[in-house]
């Protein structure tokens, strides 16, 4: 991957000078290249890593295994592009394996996900089972850590 | 009272004339400080891999607390033989010409004290790692350091060195990538050298701890050139590349009469290494080398923004093309590079290690480690970009 995006991706708030001086280039380039990556749909937008574990929310979050029948010429996109257009589903991917889907999708509650599995998902034509599962903890969110702080265990000076 | 019992006059004397080291000096001035921003660490600020920590776990568990081979575990030499072979085109026999040692450092001990016969003169270059010319003096030689120059980007050549070879020359210790000024030889800069000891029969020992960690160019071991593989002991290890340092692990590779003399003082000194680090060198060196293309990237970027920003306060400062240290010239103020480094860390809280603690060379130059976190960096940068305007305004008399 381009060594801009993967900056971009540890930290999105990262200023164009800091970027430039980093990668070696022109800051005006590394604008330039942004709003390129920006307006090729490379970049589909800018998110805070929450740890959401922290904040008292009324927040619930399951991963549903589905199983759907693929459709003739439209294969799983069509049923797939119809489940991801619902704002409960966070996360949603083809798989390989046992089941076909899987979809992360959030709530403010056990009964409005289970509602939105049982009378959207469940219901929806192709859909075969379904298998949910809540989650209960986050350890671990876009490759950060969310429970650890680190500590630099070194000497202050060293040879 | 009688000076006789003084405790003092146990000592060796060809030790108690060796000063210790400057870092050590300037570490306990910044120990006592809160709230520092140290770019004055030799050591990564990654912590080693999952993967190789819990291949060292899993080991324990499974009871591995014994004594090793006193050459370390065949699977380690096996799988050194192999990296030096795939990386530097460098194959050794496992079985008789790899030494597995605690740390680089033990390696570089034992390749000194198992060549240095008194008087025998070892060459170095200056500003260089603190331990070179102390552990030539222990063995009972006499080291020469042979300066580098920011001109040549702190690079060696045949011409800076030729000068001091004399009929007593014995080694000649290169250090490239070279810690503190991450200067790096070319391949015609290897040629010269190597053509060098062949023609003065010198034994080369070459420490590439720093190898792995070279930014834009291809890494040339001097073990590898025609007529050098059976004059050179090569010593590498895991503490920068893996980030591995408190395993304290590391290798010598070289022909096997050297292997074997190196191996008797290892024998009677230390045994072997110890297991668990061994375990876990061998996760790193089979299935590490995505962990290090990681680092890599990042100490490089890091490495092009800590460049910027001392170019940015007008601090002249060659490209370190390895390691991870900056190497900057702050001789403009009038200041010697002890009270520049001590001014900085009283008046911004930023340690950095004054150049002198590498060497009289180094006068002049300060050592700036981007092995830290880059927001750190960022940080230092800004006070120290404050604190150089400031000397600027207000010249020291």
């Amino acid at each position: 991957m381009d060594e801009l995006l993967q900056l971009l991706k540890q930290n999105a708030l990262e200023s164009p000078a800091n970027l430039a001086k980093m990668l070696g280039m022109p800051e005006e380039e590394v604008k330039a290249r942004i709003e390129r990556y920006e307006a090729n749909g490379v970049i589909r937008g800018y998110q805070a890593v929450v740890n959401e574990d922290q904040l008292d929310l009324d927040l619930v979050q399951a991963v549903i295994e589905v199983k759907i029948t693929p459709e003739r010429e439209g294969g799983f996109d069509r049923i797939a592009e119809r489940v991801g257009k619902f704002d409960n589903v966070d996360s949603l991917f083809l798989m390989s394996g046992a089941y076909d889907l899987l979809v992360f999708v959030k709530g403010d509650s056990l009964q409005d996900v289970a509602t939105f599995v049982n009378e959207k998902l469940a219901t929806m034509d192709g859909v075969l089972s379904t298998v949910t599962h809540f989650m209960l903890k986050t350890y671990k969110r876009h490759g950060v850590l969310m429970h650890t702080a680190r500590t630099d265990e070194r000497l202050k000076v060293t040879p | 009272m009688n000076d006789s019992k003084s405790p003092r006059n146990f000592i060796a004397g060809h030790l108690r004339d060796v000063p210790r080291s400057g870092i050590r000096d300037f570490f306990e001035l910044v120990d006592t400080r809160d709230d520092v921003i140290s770019l004055s660490i030799g050591e990564p600020d990654f912590v080693s891999p999952w993967h190789i920590r819990e291949a060292s776990i899993f080991a324990l568990d499974r009871g591995a607390t014994s004594y090793t081979a006193n050459l370390g575990l065949i699977a380690l030499r096996e799988a050194i033989a192999d990296y030096t072979r795939r990386s530097f085109g460098l194959p050794y026999d496992p079985a008789a010409e790899v030494l597995v040692t605690v740390g680089v450092s033990e390696a570089l001990d034992l390749a000194v004290r198992a060549v240095t016969e008194p008087g025998d003169e070892v060459l170095y270059h200056e500003p260089s790692y603190v331990s070179y010319a102390p552990l030539v003096l222990f063995a009972h030689g006499k080291p020469v350091a042979v300066s580098t120059s920011p001109d040549e980007d702190f690079r060696l050549t045949r011409e800076r060195i030729e000068p001091h070879v004399t009929e007593r020359t014995k080694a000649l210790l290169l250090n490239f990538p070279t810690n503190p000024t991450g200067g790096i030889l070319t391949r015609r800069d290897v040629e010269g050298l190597a053509a060098l000891a062949v023609e003065r029969d010198l034994l080369v020992i070459s420490d590439e701890v720093y190898s792995e960690l070279t930014y834009d160019d291809e890494r040339v071991s001097i073990a590898a050139m025609p007529g050098m593989k059976e004059r050179t002991i090569f010593l590498n290890g895991f503490s920068k590349a893996w980030a591995m340092t408190g395993f304290r692990i590391g290798f010598a590779c070289a022909p096997p009469p050297l292997i074997e003399a190196m191996m008797k003082i290892h024998q009677y000194s230390m045994m072997c290494a110890p297991v668990l680090s061994q375990k876990a060198a061998i996760e790193a060196i089979r299935h590490g080398d995505a962990d290090v293309r990681h680092m890599r990237s990042e100490y490089r970027k890091r490495r092009n923004f800590m460049c910027a920003s001392l170019h940015d306060m007008g601090l002249p400062c060659h490209v370190p093309r390895g390691a991870f240290y900056a190497f900057p010239y702050i001789g403009e103020f009038g200041l010697s590079a002890a009270d520049f480094a001590l001014r900085l860390l009283n008046e911004e809280k930023v340690a950095c290690v004054p150049g002198t603690a590498f060497g009289a060379s180094g006068q002049g130059f300060l050592r700036c480690s981007y092995a830290t976190g880059l927001d750190d960096i960022k940080e230092a940068m800004a006070r120290m970009a404050a604190f150089v305007g400031r000397l600027r305004a207000a010249p020291a008399t």
